[in-house]
C-alpha cells in the first residue's frame, strides 16, 4: 500500500516495564501495604440458592483483632451491575444468597489470620432453597425463580431477523442444522483480585486490581453517591484480566464500607478458589445452527438459535448475549441472517466477559458448522471459506461497517503456510488430520458499557522543561497487553521523538484524563488515536519554536527521533527537540497537548444494534494440525498457522505474543478446561490443579503472520486489534482439525481424551456391524 | 530446634535466622507463617508472588541454597530457618540485569509480568544445572510455572536464548 517510514512504530520496541517486572520492582495491588492497614475478607454462602433468615455478627466481634463485620444493614442496597437494564447485584446479600460463595457478610481486621477466624464465627442461619442448576431447563415450570423480577429464570431474550429467512432456505441447494454445546470456562489470571480502599478525609482512594479505572469510579462513585471526583481509582500493575477484572468484586465495594467504618486503609482479596467462584468467565451454551447454502455452498440464509447459561447475575452478559451472535455475520457474508439467544439466570457463579467476548463459542459452532457442510457436500474446507469469505468495504446483514479486510487474503496464506492442499490432495497418515477457521473481532466497542456522552478517550503530553524525557498521561490500563508501550511508541513517532525518552503516567482516574480503559480490544486504536492527535499537537509546537530559532519557515522543517532539520536546506546544521523544547519552555512556558477520542455513530437502529459495533474489525485465519491415538484418544497439536489482519503493526514482538497467548488459550478450551461442579453447585475444582490450563510441555508450536500490506482508516496509522481476535477462530480450528483426524464429530467441547477415544470406539464398534 | 517463646494467648513464636539474598534476617515467625507471607510481609521482597498458595502455580518460586528452585507457598518459615535463599530481587547484581532477565525482555517473554520473578528463577536454575538445555529440557523445567499469558513460546525462545543456541519454533 503506502510507503511505510516510521520510525519508532511497527518496530519491537522492548517492552515499557520489562525491566521492572524482570526484577520483581513491580508493584500489583497486593503488594501494597499502607501504614494502619487492615485485612479484609467477605464471608461466602456455602448453598447455592437460600434464604438468609438472620446473621449473628457478635461472636466474630468479640474476637481480638476483629476491627468491623459488615452485613447487608451496613452498605448501600442500591443494585450495581454494567447495564442499568439489569442492574441485579448487591453489595452483599439481603435476603437470599444466589451461589455457593455469594458474598453474605465481610470483615477487617489487624491481619489475614484473624480475619478467617473472623469469618467462621460469624453465625448465618439459612434456609436452604431448590437450586436451578441446569440452564437448558431452568425455564421450567418446577424450577424456582431467581429474581423477581425475571419470570422463567430468563435474563434476556434477542430476537433479531435480517431478511426472509424461510425464502433463503426454501430456495437453498442443501439446508443442515447441527448443534454444538460449550463449556464453563474461567480466565484464571494469575494474579487474584486484590482492592486496597482508603476512605478518609472524605475521600475514596481505591487502589484495584482492575482493567477499567474510569468504569470503577463512575460504580463507587454512584454506590456510595459520591461525586466521581471525591473517588479516586488507581489500577497498580495488573497482572492479567482477559474480561475477568473488568467489573467491581465486591472486594471494593465492601472495603470501602470497612474502611468508612474503620478510617483505617483495608486491604481486600480472593484466594484462588474465590476467584473462580466470583467468576465473569466463559459463558456455556448450546449452539444450534440451521444454514441454507446453494450448490457451491455459498451461504444463503443463516439461523443460529442459542440458549446460555449466565449464572446468577447480569455481569457482563448482557452484551455476552448479544456479541454470540452479533459477530458471527463478520467473516462470511450471510445475506439473510435470524439470531435468536436466551442468557438464562442459573445459581452458579456469574458468567461474564472472557477473552473475545461472547463470541469464541458461537464461533466454534459455526466453523464446526461450516466443515460439516463442506464434508456433505464434498467441498474443501477451505474453499468453502474462500467462497464466502468477506470483502473490504462492505457491510453486514446486521449494519456493521467493514473497511480493510483480508479474510480472502489470510486464508490464501493460511493454506500456503499450512502445505493445506498438498495435505488434502495426498491425504494424511491415519490418526492426522488438519483443520482450518477464520476469526474476527471489534477494535474496540463503538458503545460505552453505560450510557455517556463521554469521549472514549483522551490523554496528554508533557514535555519536560529541558526536553530529555516526555511524559505521557493516560487512563488507558496495562493488564499485560502491552499498551503503555505501544503508546508510548506512537507518542514518540507523532512527536518526532524517541520512544526511549518517553515516560508514562496511567491508571489513575485523578491524574490521567479519561479513558475508559482496557476491554474490547480498544486501546490501540482508541487510546492511540487520543494519543497521535496529542503528539501531532506537541510536534508543531516543536516544528514552530524551531522555526523561530532557524528563523526557516515550518514547512521546510521536519521533526525525527528528536532531531529538527531543514528539508530544502540539507547544510543547515540540525538542532534537537532538547534545545527547542528548553527554549520553549523558557518563552511559553510548559509544553504540552491533548488528544481525544470519540468514535463516529456506527450501527443500526435497531434493538440491540449497538453492541458489535465498531470504528475497525481485525480478521485472521488459523490452521492447526494434530495427531490422534486411537488407543487412547491423546491429542498431540503437530503445529498451528496464524495469518492476521491488524491494519499496521506497532509492535511486532507484542503483536505476536497477543496471537500466542490467544491462541494457548483458545487450545485450553478447546481440549482441557471446564469448571466442574457438584450437584449441589459447588465448584469441585476451582484451584490450578483441578482446573487444567496448559503448561509449558503442552504448548504446540505456532507460526504466526500478518498481512503486510493491510492499512485500517479509522485507526491510528492504519492500526487495529489483535488480543481478543485471537481467541476467536481456535477452537473451530482444533475442533475441525480433530474431527478431520477422526472421521467423527464429537459435538461438544472440552473434547477431552476421553470424549475422543469413546467416540472412535463407537466409530469402530458401528463399523464393525 | 530455634528460640521459642509463648505469648499471652498460648500461641508459640519462633526466632528465625533465614539469608536470602546474601543478607541473613533474624525475625519471630509463627508455626504457621509461610516461607512466601515471611518474604512478602516481613522483608517486604514482594517480587516472589502469591497466585494459589496451593504448590500449583509457581509464581512464589524461590531458589533454595542458591539453586534449587521450590513453592515458598509450601514451605514454613520455621522449616527455612538457617537455609539460604535467592528471590527475584537477588538476580540482578545492583544495575546490570542478569543475562535471562535481558533476553526475556528482548524476546518479549513477559507480558502482565506476574509469573515472571518465578519463571526467571526456574530457568536461572536450569542453566546454572544445565548451562545447554534441549527445548524439552527448558519446558520442562518451567512447567511448574503456569504463565496465563504468553502461551510459553517466547519464555522458551528468551532461555534457548540466554543458554546460547539456536532459538526453536
Amino acid at each position: 500500500m503506502s510507503e511505510k517510514n516510521f520510525n519508532v512504530i511497527g518496530k519491537g520496541k522492548p517492552r515499557y516495564d520489562g525491566r521492572v517486572k524482570v526484577t520483581g520492582a513491580a508493584k500489583y495491588c497486593g503488594d501494597l501495604k499502607f501504614p494502619n492497614m487492615l485485612y479484609g475478607k467477605m464471608l461466602g454462602s456455602p448453598y447455592a440458592h437460600a434464604k438468609i433468615l438472620s446473621i449473628d455478627t457478635s461472636e466474630a466481634m468479640k474476637i481480638p483483632g476483629v476491627k468491623a463485620v459488615i452485613t447487608a444493614k451496613d452498605v448501600p442496597s442500591l443494585k450495581y451491575g454494567i447495564s442499568p437494564a439489569r442492574w441485579d447485584e448487591n453489595c452483599l446479600c439481603i435476603e437470599k444468597a444466589l451461589f455457593v460463595g455469594d458474598k453474605v457478610a465481610a470483615v477487617a481486621c489487624v491481619d489475614e489470620e484473624t480475619c478467617y477466624k473472623a469469618l467462621k464465627a460469624i453465625k448465618v442461619e439459612y434456609e436452604v432453597l431448590k437450586p436451578v442448576l441446569d440452564y437448558m431447563h431452568a425455564d421450567e415450570d418446577d424450577m424456582p425463580q431467581i429474581h423477581e423480577k425475571y419470570a422463567k429464570n430468563i435474563n434476556t431474550e434477542i430476537h433479531q431477523e435480517f431478511g426472509d429467512i424461510k425464502k433463503a432456505f426454501a430456495e437453498a441447494h442443501y439446508v443442515r442444522t447441527d448443534t454444538f454445546v460449550g463449556q464453563r470456562c474461567y480466565q484464571c489470571p494469575i494474579e487474584p483480585h486484590s482492592a486496597v480502599c482508603i476512605w478518609q478525609d472524605n475521600k475514596l482512594t481505591v487502589y484495584s486490581s482492575t482493567q477499567s479505572v474510569h468504569y470503577f469510579q463512575h460504580y463507587i462513585a454512584r454506590e456510595f453517591e459520591l461525586p466521581m471526583g471525591d473517588v479516586r481509582v488507581i489500577a497498580p500493575f495488573v497482572g492479567g484480566g482477559f474480561g475477568g477484572k473488568l467489573e467491581p468484586t465486591g472486594l471494593e465495594f465492601n472495603g470501602a464500607a470497612l474502611s468508612r467504618i474503620t478510617g483505617r486503609p483495608v486491604k481486600m482479596f480472593y484466594d484462588r478458589q474465590e476467584m473462580f467462584q466470583h467468576n465473569r468467565g466463559r459463558h456455556q451454551g448450546t449452539y444450534k445452527i440451521t444454514s441454507g447454502v446453494d450448490k457451491d455452498g455459498k451461504i444463503l440464509g443463516c439461523h443460529v438459535d442459542f440458549q446460555t447459561d449466565g449464572g446468577a447475575y447480569t455481569s457482563l452478559g448482557i452484551a455476552t448475549a448479544y456479541y454470540a451472535g452479533a459477530l458471527l455475520p463478520l467473516t462470511y457474508e450471510i445475506p439473510v441472517y435470524k439470531f435468536d439467544n436466551r442468557r438464562m439466570y442459573t445459581n452458579l457463579p456469574a458468567c461474564g466477559a472472557h477473552r473475545g467476548h461472547g463470541a469464541p463459542q458461537p464461533k466454534y459452532a459455526f466453523e464446526s458448522h461450516m466443515d460439516n457442510i463442506a464434508k456433505a457436500m464434498g467441498i474443501d474446507p477451505l474453499d468453502i471459506r474462500l467462497r464466502n469469505a468477506r470483502r473490504p468495504n462492505t457491510e453486514t446483514v446486521n449494519n456493521f461497517k467493514v473497511n480493510s479486510c483480508g479474510m480472502k487474503e489470510c486464508l490464501e496464506r493460511a493454506g500456503e503456510l499450512s502445505d493445506w492442499r498438498k495435505k488434502k490432495k495426498e491425504g494424511l497418515p491415519k490418526g492426522r488430520g488438519i483443520g482450518i477457521s477464520t476469526g474476527s473481532f471489534v477494535t474496540g466497542a463503538g458503545y460505552p458499557i453505560y450510557r455517556t456522552d463521554l469521549p472514549h478517550a483522551s490523554c496528554m503530553i508533557r514535555v519536560h522543561e529541558d526536553g530529555t524525557s516526555a511524559t505521557l498521561y493516560s487512563g488507558t490500563v496495562d493488564i499485560g497487553q502491552g499498551s503503555h508501550t505501544i503508546l508510548c511508541q506512537m507518542a514518540a513517532e507523532a512527536m518526532g521523538y524517541r520512544y526511549e525518552n518517553m515516560k508514562m503516567v496511567a491508571s489513575d482516574t485523578e491524574t490521567c484524563p479519561l479513558d475508559f480503559g482496557a476491554y474490547a480490544s480498544r486501546q490501540t486504536l482508541m487510546s492511540g488515536s487520543a494519543v497521535k492527535q496529542a503528539g501531532e499537537e506537541i510536534y508543531r509546537q516543536i516544528i514552530d519554536m524551531a522555526s523561530t530559532m532557524l528563523n526557516l519557515p515550518p514547512e521546510d522543517l521536519k521533526c525525527e527521533l528528536g532531531v529538527i532539520s531543514s528539508i530544502s536546506r540539507p547544510k543547515v546544521a540540525p538542532i534537537t527537540f532538547e534545545e527547542v523544547a528548553r527554549r520553549f519552555f523558557v518563552l511559553r512556558g510548559p509544553l504540552i497537548a491533548k488528544g481525544v477520542y470519540t468514535p463516529p455513530r456506527l450501527g443500526g437502529t435497531f434493538k440491540g444494534a449497538p453492541v458489535g459495533t465498531s470504528p475497525a474489525y481485525s480478521f485472521c485465519v488459523q490452521a492447526a494440525e494434530v495427531q490422534i491415538d486411537e488407543e487412547t484418544g491423546k491429542i498431540d497439536v503437530e503445529r498451528v498457522w496464524d495469518v492476521h489482519d491488524v491494519g499496521q503493526v506497532i509492535n511486532p514482538v507484542n503483536l505476536h505474543g497477543q496471537v500466542h497467548g490467544a491462541l494457548y488459550m483458545g487450545l485450553g478450551e478447546t481440549i482441557w478446561e471446564q469448571v466442574h461442579f457438584d450437584s449441589n453447585g459447588k465448584i469441585v475444582n476451582g484451584n490450578l490443579g483441578g482446573y487444567m490450563i496448559m503448561t509449558a510441555l503442552d504448548m504446540p508450536p505456532i507460526t504466526s503472520e500478518v498481512l503486510e500490506d493491510s492499512y485500517e482508516i479509522a485507526g491510528p496509522w492504519g492500526a487495529k486489534e489483535v488480543g481478543e481476535g485471537a481467541t476467536n477462530p481456535t477452537i473451530g480450528a482444533f475442533r475441525n482439525a480433530i474431527f478431520d483426524a477422526m472421521g467423527v464429530s464429537v459435538n461438544s467441547v472440552p473434547l477431552t481424551y476421553e470424549k475422543v477415544w469413546r467416540a472412535l470406539k463407537e466409530k469402530r464398534e458401528s463399523e464393525n456391524k | 530446634m530455634s528460640n521459642m517463646i509463648i505469648d499471652k494467648d498460648g500461641v508459640r513464636r519462633y526466632v528465625v535466622s533465614i539469608t536470602v539474598n546474601g543478607d541473613e534476617y533474624t525475625k519471630m515467625v509463627k508455626s504457621n507463617t509461610l516461607l512466601v507471607n515471611f518474604l512478602r510481609d516481613a522483608l517486604d521482597l514482594t517480587g516472589t508472588k502469591k497466585g494459589c498458595e496451593l504448590g500449583d502455580c509457581g509464581s512464589c518460586t524461590v531458589l533454595l541454597d542458591g539453586k534449587t528452585p521450590i513453592n515458598s507457598c509450601l514451605m514454613l518459615a520455621v522449616e527455612a530457618d538457617g537455609r539460604e535463599f535467592i528471590t527475584v530481587e537477588g538476580v540482578a547484581s545492583h544495575e546490570k540485569l542478569d543475562h535471562i532477565q535481558e533476553k526475556f525482555i528482548e524476546h518479549g517473554a513477559l507480558q502482565c509480568g506476574y509469573c515472571t520473578p518465578g519463571m526467571i528463577l526456574s530457568a536461572k536454575a536450569l542453566l546454572t544445572r544445565n548451562p545447554k538445555p534441549t527445548e524439552h529440557e527448558v519446558r520442562e523445567a518451567i512447567a511448574g510455572n503456569l504463565c496465563r499469558c504468553t502461551g510459553y513460546i517466547n519464555i522458551i525462545k528468551a532461555i534457548m536464548d540466554a543458554s546460547g543456541q539456536e532459538i526453536p519454533m
